[in-house]
């Protein structure tokens, strides 16, 4: 919710001489606006659908020409062989009304950045401005088939062309890899980059270092990429301990990855020395731009000495989350690594025009247009990427500009830095004395009362009305709490998080047993994680009603 | 700058809570020599949301939609009717800005649509278990790929030669460096699917066989057969399907004994979008693999009060939790893909995806026979869904360049999909859906007899 004004005034407080009293059960399961819903097994059946199939309808008014009557069924023998489908699917089906009844019944169970602050570290839930989802939906871009000639889709190329620019700029890097369909996707054409210049040097290396602080795709995508993972440790100040990783630097060491600012809100200072010692020793340096956000204009990665770096688009450009994707991430990369990213790509030549460089012309394009360095390490997906995540992130760009995105990164940080002072007397900090933060405030669980935890604390606070923070990352701080407000809250909404917050984390120290069974006000009580895991139930296994008798949930939805 | 709701007098306030005497001061740590003095040089200032949505739709009207000319193409991605409902849907604030539901207990709307998304895909694909979704089809197949190696460690993998070749190309280029060794093929042109000369190539070091469902030239390969084969040499079998909409119309490869089903969503729900974002589909037959699965899964249980809820599960294969010992390094999904096709796919029902795919297969009919027709033209499909193979007698991308200026995409040439392969030059794949009117038909065989003759 927004933020109440200087007034004071809380909606959700009785008037003075009432009492809050909580009412007696109701026979649906409903509470008034919390509306329960069964499964579209449980109210769908096989005989129903949301969709008329009169494809040839005549819609034209008398005097205009007519379509052709179209050609019976019964004229055309099916070609599907001997493989034609007899078996029922089991496919329930419902009309429009119920459909969308249905779907907006779910979505009122969801929190969302749209309902209010969205404080969850290292994912950047930013407001998603309207604008991108209308540019995305324009003809042009939507309905826009990936194997069209390129003379018909040249404004798609010139978009990718012109987000590919910005992003170089932004960075200070030398080329972009767009066609990475998400951060971890990105992660691993950045790190096939890596491989693919040290094999072509004929320097086949092992190990790729990575910090204890690193989100879990670190060590997952060098792992999936054939490489032996190694710790990089940390010094008290939450960064990279620069003289232990150059101890550990050699000719088996392919590369190191690195988060910055990393995941404990701080910008690793030495990065370019860390990275000056990685290239000394002949290896590269990966840095997980998922926290790009909180430097966009302020510096560039490249002046950093960084060889590849994903962008989320998703996260620093504002495409939407989705409730899980899709995502979007291209992989920016220094002259070094450049030559061996993925195909497609696009380019633009002296004459103005963007090519769309696939397998077919890549050797004749790198020689006529690169002097035949370009030797990319293959393909990492069908087709050229996630074009709609690039018109939104490009409508997004655009939008701010150089000076707006600056404003971005500066805002991040001056939000970040005033939870952390607003917290830091009362919730411990471990680096709050190693200087500002930046787009994220860390913390950690000393000082709750025994029995309490950073998961009752973050179940209190959606009784609050808010989505937790990051709980238990980074792993180097017990149970940690990261928290990310970004640029797009106001000081009031700010204000009233604190508050809230202020207020768990007292009811936490003062061992408020209340607090386990939290949330008490959501949709739902704490799930059975455990259950779900031992007895999985992935998919509803019952028989559809017959048409016409759907059958209601005996749970949930009674 | 309409984003940012912090004023200038917040900012002044702020920063003294903060302890800094400005800005810059936040940012110390960034060494000076690095620090950018100002907005990057040569960029553009902040616009309007009127001079943006300008410019942009200045970029969108260079590119011809597919809704504004008769439409032939596929190869993986096909043009249907999306009902308006599913983009309403989809864009309700609470799908289209929620995260990825860690906190189940204010994220049941999205878990709830995952499971019923689950099951969806599962029952479409004839199998027990289907994940939350991956990246696209691509993907997906490479990752039924990793998946098989595990579950058989073995490393030899065989692909159909009329596997997409994108999809042949990430799966060549993943096992370049997980030293997986991949035995495939270019396809043949002919009216049936080379199942023999697959067969013949699966060995007992054969990890799993790649086959795609209706493949690549639009052929409907019995998959039975090669279901036989691959466990008779305890290999898996992996199908690939590009067109869900087509198992509305013919048998699913689940239950021809497919061991693992992967394939892209887009069709159904999702749109074109110029190829991507799309939705990776990822079922098992049997359940026994669950564990080895990548990627999300959504599982029911229960609340402390006893009423029924759904969690993310079984995340232990997962990389926050396993970091270099996970099933991938898969991070997300594409969840509001996989709503849109949830939505669609609930307002078609089984009904409405069986009269689909019949008028999907009906036009595919109407339009082969009228091609066939054009002097100059052979089909070369015997058996097909909504795509088959046309041979024009010459090379085909001149063909289609050409037909392109004239306003008619004609379909997507071979020597696109497989350049260098001379003897594939001529091929034309054609694709037909709802979308496509008889009128359409007409014009694009006029315009084939107008550039063949």
């Amino acid at each position: 919710m927004n933020a109440p004004n200087k007034s004071g005034w809380k909606p959700g407080t009785p008037v003075e001489g009432h009492n809050a009293v909580s009412g007696p059960d109701t026979v649906t399961g409903n509470r008034a606006l919390m509306l329960e819903e069964p499964l579209i097994f449980e109210i769908g059946n096989t005989e129903t659908t949301g969709v008329d199939f009169g494809f040839a309808a005549r819609l034209d008014l008398a005097g205009v020409e007519q379509p052709a009557e179209p050609t019976p069924a019964e004229d055309v023998p099916s070609r599907l062989g001997t493989l034609a489908r007899n078996e029922p699917i089991g496919l329930p089906g419902l009309t429009e009304p119920e459909t969308v009844r249905h779907y907006t019944r779910l979505s009122r169970q969801n929190y969302a950045i749209d309902l209010g602050l969205f404080p969850l570290g290292s994912c950047t839930m930013k407001h998603n401005p309207r604008l991108n989802e209308k540019v995305a939906r324009m003809p042009g871009f939507a309905d826009v088939h990936p194997l069209q000639p390129v003379d018909t889709v040249r404004g798609a190329l010139e978009v990718m062309n012109e987000l590919a620019h910005w992003l170089i700029k932004l960075t200070g890097m030398h080329g972009v890899a767009m066609s990475p369909k998400a951060g971890a996707h990105g992660e691993l054409c950045g790190i096939l980059c890596i491989r693919a210049a040290l094999e072509a040097k004929g320097d086949a290396r092992e190990v790729i270092l990575v910090p204890e602080s690193a989100h879990g795709t670190n060590p997952a995508t060098a792992a999936f990429a054939g490489y032996r993972v190694e710790d990089i440790p940390a010094n008290s100040d939450g960064r990279v301990d620069l003289e232990a990783l150059k101890a550990r630097l050699g000719p088996d060491v392919a590369g190191v990855m690195i988060t910055n600012p990393n995941t404990c809100g701080l910008f690793e200072r030495d990065m370019k020395a860390i990275s000056d010692a990685v290239h000394a020793a002949g290896g590269y340096v990966y840095c997980d731009g998922a926290n790009f956000n909180a430097i966009v204009g302020r510096v560039r990665p490249g002046d950093l000495g960084v060889d590849a770096m994903h962008i989320n688009l998703h996260k620093t450009f504002s495409t939407p989350h989705g409730g899980g994707g899709p995502g979007s991430g291209p992989v920016v990369l220094s002259e070094a690594l450049s030559p061996f990213a993925p195909l497609p790509y696009t380019a633009r030549t002296a004459d103005g025009v963007v090519h769309l460089v696939e397998e077919e012309d890549a050797d004749n394009f790198s020689e006529e247009h690169f002097g035949g360095k370009m030797r990319s390490f293959g393909r990492m997906t069908a087709f050229h990427g996630q074009m709609g995540m690039f018109t939104r992130a490009l409508t997004y760009i655009l939008s701010h500009g150089a000076d707006g995105l600056r404003q971005v990164a500066e805002d991040a940080v001056l939000n970040a830095n005033y939870v952390l002072r607003s917290l830091e007397d009362l919730l411990h900090a471990p680096f709050a004395h190693s200087g500002p933060c930046m787009h994220e405030a860390l913390f950690g669980d000393k000082g709750f009362a025994e029995g309490l935890s950073t998961l009752d604390l973050a179940k209190a606070l959606i009784d609050e009305g808010y989505h937790p923070m990051t709980m238990y990352f980074p792993l180097v701080v017990h149970g940690a709490m990261l928290v990310e407000p970004t640029e797009t809250e106001s000081k009031a909404a700010l204000d009233q998080f604190i508050m809230a917050l202020r207020s768990v984390a007292e009811r936490a120290m003062a061992g408020d047993e209340s607090m386990k069974g939290a949330p008490h006000y959501a949709p739902r009580r704490r799930l059975d994680e455990t259950q779900a895991a031992r007895k999985p139930l992935l998919a509803w296994e019952g028989e559809l009603a017959p048409s016409g008798r759907a059958v209601r949930s005996e749970v949930g939805g009674r | 700058m309409r984003y940012l709701p912090l004023t200038d007098a917040d900012r002044s306030a702020m920063l003294e809570k903060t302890g800094a005497s400005s800005i810059d001061d936040l940012f110390v740590d960034v060494p000076e020599e690095v620090r950018l003095g100002g907005p990057i040089e040569g960029l553009p200032m902040h616009a309007s949301e009127m001079a943006v949505e300008k410019h942009m739709r200045r970029l969108s009207k260079k590119n011809l939609a597919a809704a504004d000319a008769p439409f032939f193409l596929g190869a993986g991605a096909y043009r249907h009717h999306v009902p308006a409902s599913v983009d309403h849907i989809i864009q309700r604030g609470e799908f289209l800005t929620a995260y990825t539901p860690y906190q189940p207990e204010i994220a049941q709307g999205t878990l709830q649509m995952l499971f019923e998304f689950q099951t969806q895909v599962a029952r479409l694909y004839g199998c027990a278990v289907a994940n939350a979704s991956m990246y696209d089809g691509s993907t997906a197949c490479w990752e039924a790929v990793a998946m098989a190696a595990r579950i058989t460690k073995r490393d030899r993998v065989v692909l159909s030669g009329a596997l997409h070749p994108h999809y042949a190309e990430v799966v060549r280029t993943m096992a370049k460096f997980t030293e997986d060794e991949i035995a495939g093929a270019h396809p043949a042109l002919q009216s049936e699917p080379d199942n023999g000369g697959l067969i013949s190539r699966i060995d007992d070091k054969t990890s799993c066989v790649v086959v795609q469902y209706p493949d690549i030239l639009g052929r409907l390969p019995n998959l039975q057969e090669i279901a036989n084969a691959a466990h008779d040499k305890g290999a898996l079998l992996i199908v690939v399907n590009t067109e869900p909409v087509a198992l509305g119309a013919v048998k699913s490869p689940g239950e021809q004994g497919a061991d693992i089903v992967v394939g892209e969503g887009q069709a159904i729900g999702v749109g074109l979008q110029f190829g991507g974002p799309y939705l990776g589909l990822f079922a098992v037959r049997d359940a026994k693999h669950v564990r080895q699965m990548p990627g999300r899964l959504c599982g029911e249980t229960v609340d402390a009060e006893g009423k029924r809820g759904f969690v993310l599960t079984l995340s232990t294969r997962e990389q926050h939790i396993r970091r270099e010992k996970a099933t991938s390094n898969i991070c997300t999904n594409s969840g509001l893909c996989a709503l849109a096709f949830s939505v669609h796919m609930t307002l078609l029902g089984e009904k409405g995806l069986r009269a689909l795919a019949t008028e999907n297969h009906r036009l595919a009919c109407i339009a082969a026979d009228r091609l066939a027709k054009v002097p100059g033209v052979s089909v070369l499909n015997d058996a097909f869904f909504n795509e088959f193979t046309i041979r024009i007698g010459q090379d085909a991308r001149a063909v289609v360049r050409k037909l392109a200026d004239d306003g008619v995409l004609a379909g997507v040439s071979l020597g696109r999909l497989f350049p260098g392969k001379d003897a594939l030059s001529d091929g034309l794949l054609v694709a037909v859906t709802e979308t496509t009117s008889e009128e359409d038909i007409e014009t694009l065989a006029s315009a084939l007899e107008g550039v063949l003759a």
